[in-house]
């Protein structure tokens, strides 16, 4: 005898609690377990890439910004790298350091709030709340350097907009010293935790050819056990001068590729991240910010893709100009975006309660998802 | 307690009204400082302030906040089992009030002194199942139903290991009655249960390594009947929006809290009359030394609220400090752990207490 079923159609968002902005997810679920599901996008869109071809080149920063709200520097890095290779500008050594290491500081505040969210998702909020203490020491240099705190429009074609604050070495010392404190109490109390464990080991594992097919990257990808970090294998900037490793996902509590080893990728790079900046911090050479910002930008004719190591993965900007001030076509590879592909594949067989610790493992931000 | 009253009063009547108001007063109050408590505990645990406006410390920020309750729009979904939508906060309220009713808070202050006092509490609290079922099912949401659904799986099978280690303290203290059970535990904290209850035989230091185990067992699963952290999958704020009362607001909403913190306290209560002597103080009494006898039931009203409240402050630590188990968890913790050690542990502490 077999009982009749049926499947439920549970909305997710895009007012939910840990859908992380507003992504809407439509499970279809037997009791409590994913058959199916289909995330819809494009509530937060804002026809960025649309809207970037009405703009200057140097116009276009700030809307960078916008893209991965927590990951503002990066993003505006990438893009710069762009505009700067199709005007074929070199710009100065000072501006290279100071690039490298606000990166750096805005990767480790981007994985604080992806690893704070993580763990609150699944019930542990005291961390969260510890690493957004700690993240405001990083917003803090960051607003005494250009006066903004998630939004920047710090780095210009060609320079920054500002100069490093007098402060600023002494303060970024002190938070690299002060951080590695934090990096341990989270182990403590979240990496090590056995609920914790329990609930991320052996969850949503993606295996690496799979993570491969979907072109997912970043600690997506590293947490799978594939060792591709753009720093490392296409180095931009001046990545190559520095000594720092790749953390990759190995299994250490259950399969590689699961949501653990996500988790954990994420807190080893920010270690890496420290490494990288206290090597620079030292280093900064003498000289003007803003020596190579050109006066007028009209690039000629052609196209050029710069990429760079976002902490969500790969960020590409594709520019194509037309000989105009304004770039003919803006196409922006988010990270984000092609992430999410695989959460589908993730889900299916697990828990509702599986999906969040899923969703938050991958780390979207909906600004990049939707532009 | 409803003796004293008669004898004030003089009437049937009030004397039972005014029995039965102590505790709803007193559920009231232990919501009101609880919840306050609890945003003060998490604030000192996540280094924050907390709230700090309305009052000294912001202690009146909860009675602000509950006359705010009291006065919000009933909103509800036209689409919702109104019978049962408005019967469920009243169910849930009910069953953990009810709980006070044979709590010795005294040897002398007790609403209803029956003698089969934990009987009585265990089969009233599991009033609260319905409750949450009705709750969620009438609400017409689907996470409120998720949301039942766990709760009432969660309930059901924690009530189990529960129940073996009352068992095993009835089989030990020979009585049904909580203030029978505070009432042998007495003199000093050397003779409470977790110590292996009274008197100096061997069997009592026998007993100590499976009464802590006991208390252990009881704790955890007295946890997860009360929906707290981290057994709070029917409420996962994260995954279940609010759970079982997703849909409800205002003073409905107000009665699942004052249930919830009621629970807590009555729970963290029954947990120090079993193991650690009930309203007994632990070292003696003033009042006794000077003879003074209501001085003796206001000290153990203390003590016993101190208890109370200890255990109470080690939920909020923990639900600060721990994330949340998946359903399918937190059934394997009771099913495949708890209710076999619970077992194990009644038929040893059974045979200790034959020798």
């Amino acid at each position: 005898m077999s009982l009749k079923t049926e499947t439920m159609v549970l909305n997710m968002g895009p007012q939910h609690p840990s859908t992380h902005g507003v992504l809407r997810l439509e499970l279809e679920i037997e009791g409590e377990v994913i058959k199916k599901v289909i995330p819809h996008l494009g509530y937060l869109h804002r026809c960025f890439e649309k809207h970037a071809e009405a703009m200057q080149y140097n116009q276009v920063v700030p809307y960078t910004d916008r893209l991965d709200y927590l990951a503002a520097m990066g993003n505006n890095f990438g893009y710069v790298l762009a505009a700067e290779k199709l005007l074929g500008i070199q710009v100065p050594e000072r501006v290279e350091y100071i690039r490298v290491i606000m990166a750096e500081l805005q990767r480790i505040a981007s994985h604080t709030v992806a690893i704070a969210t993580n763990g609150a998702d699944i019930g542990a909020l005291t961390p969260f709340l510890y690493l957004f203490r700690d993240r405001e020491h990083i917003l803090t240099i960051f607003e005494e350097t250009c006066g903004a705190r998630m939004l920047y429009n710090y780095m210009w074609i060609g320079g920054l907009s500002h100069d490093i604050h007098p402060d600023f070495v002494r303060k970024t010392k002190e938070f690299t010293n002060y951080f590695k404190n934090t990096i341990v109490e989270v182990d403590n109390l979240l990496s090590y935790n056995k609920i914790f464990i329990e609930r991320t080991a052996n969850v949503g594992v993606l295996p690496a050819d799979t993570a491969i097919n979907y072109g997912a990257t970043g600690p997506v990808l590293r947490g799978s056990g594939v060792k591709f970090d753009l720093r490392k294998e296409d180095p931009y900037s001046i990545y190559n001068r520095f000594d720092f490793d790749i953390p990759v996902g190995k299994g250490l509590q259950g399969t590689v590729g699961d949501c653990w080893d996500r988790y954990y990728v994420r807190m080893r790079e920010m270690e890496q991240s420290l490494r990288i900046i206290e090597h620079a911090i030292d280093q900064i050479p003498e000289g003007d910010v803003q020596s190579a910002i050109p006066k007028r930008i009209k690039p000629p004719k052609g196209t050029s893709y710069a990429r760079v190591e976002n902490p969500r993965g790969e960020l590409g900007y594709f520019l194509i100009s037309d000989g105009n001030t304004n770039p003919f076509r803006v196409k922006v590879r988010a990270p984000s975006f092609v992430n999410l592909e695989v959460f589908g594949e993730l889900c299916k067989g697990h828990l509702v309660a599986d999906v969040i610790a899923i969703l938050g493992s991958i780390d979207i931000v909906l600004g990049e998802v939707d532009r | 307690m409803y003796q004293f009253f008669f004898d004030l009063t003089g009437n049937v009547i009030i004397s039972t009204l005014a029995v039965a108001l102590v505790p709803l007063i007193c559920i009231l109050l232990v919501t009101l400082f609880g919840v306050w408590l609890e945003r003060k505990v998490s604030a000192w645990m996540q280094d924050r302030v907390g709230p700090n406006r309305i009052g000294p410390y912001g202690i009146f920020q909860t009675v602000a906040d509950f006359i705010k309750m009291l006065q919000k729009e009933d909103a509800v979904s036209s689409e919702i089992d109104g019978v049962l939508y408005n019967i469920a906060p009243v169910l849930v309220f009910a069953g953990s009030f009810a709980a006070f009713a044979v709590i010795p808070f005294a040897a002398t202050i007790i609403g209803s002194e029956i003698e089969v006092g934990l009987f009585y509490m265990l089969a009233v609290s599991s009033f609260v199942v319905a409750g949450i079922l009705m709750g969620g099912w009438s609400s017409n949401n689907k996470y409120s139903l998720l949301g039942s659904m766990r709760s009432a799986a969660q309930i059901v099978s924690y009530e189990i290991p529960t129940a073996l280690v009352v068992l095993s303290m009835v089989m030990l203290t020979g009585t049904l009655s909580l203030t029978q059970i505070s009432e042998l535990q007495t003199s000093s904290f050397w003779h409470w249960n977790i110590f292996g209850g009274p008197g100096w035989e061997l069997s009592k230091f026998l007993l100590i390594p499976f009464m802590v185990v006991g208390f252990i067992i009881i704790f955890i699963s007295t946890l997860a009947e009360v929906n707290r952290t981290p057994f709070d999958i029917p409420e996962a704020e994260s995954e279940l929006v609010a759970g079982y009362f997703t849909e409800y607001c205002g003073m409905k909403y107000g009665m699942f809290m004052l249930a919830e913190y009621g629970n807590m306290f009555a729970v963290s209560l029954l947990v120090s009359v079993l193991f650690f002597g009930g309203y007994q103080s632990p070292v003696g009494y003033l009042g006794k030394t000077f003879g003074i006898e209501w001085l003796v039931s206001l000290e153990q009203f203390g003590w016993f609220f101190a208890k109370g409240w200890f255990f109470i402050f080690v939920q909020m630590w923990l639900r600060w400090t721990l994330p949340r188990l998946r359903v399918d968890q937190l059934m394997t913790l009771c099913w495949k752990y708890l209710i076999p050690y619970a077992v194990i542990n009644l038929v040893i502490i059974g045979i200790i207490s034959l020798l």
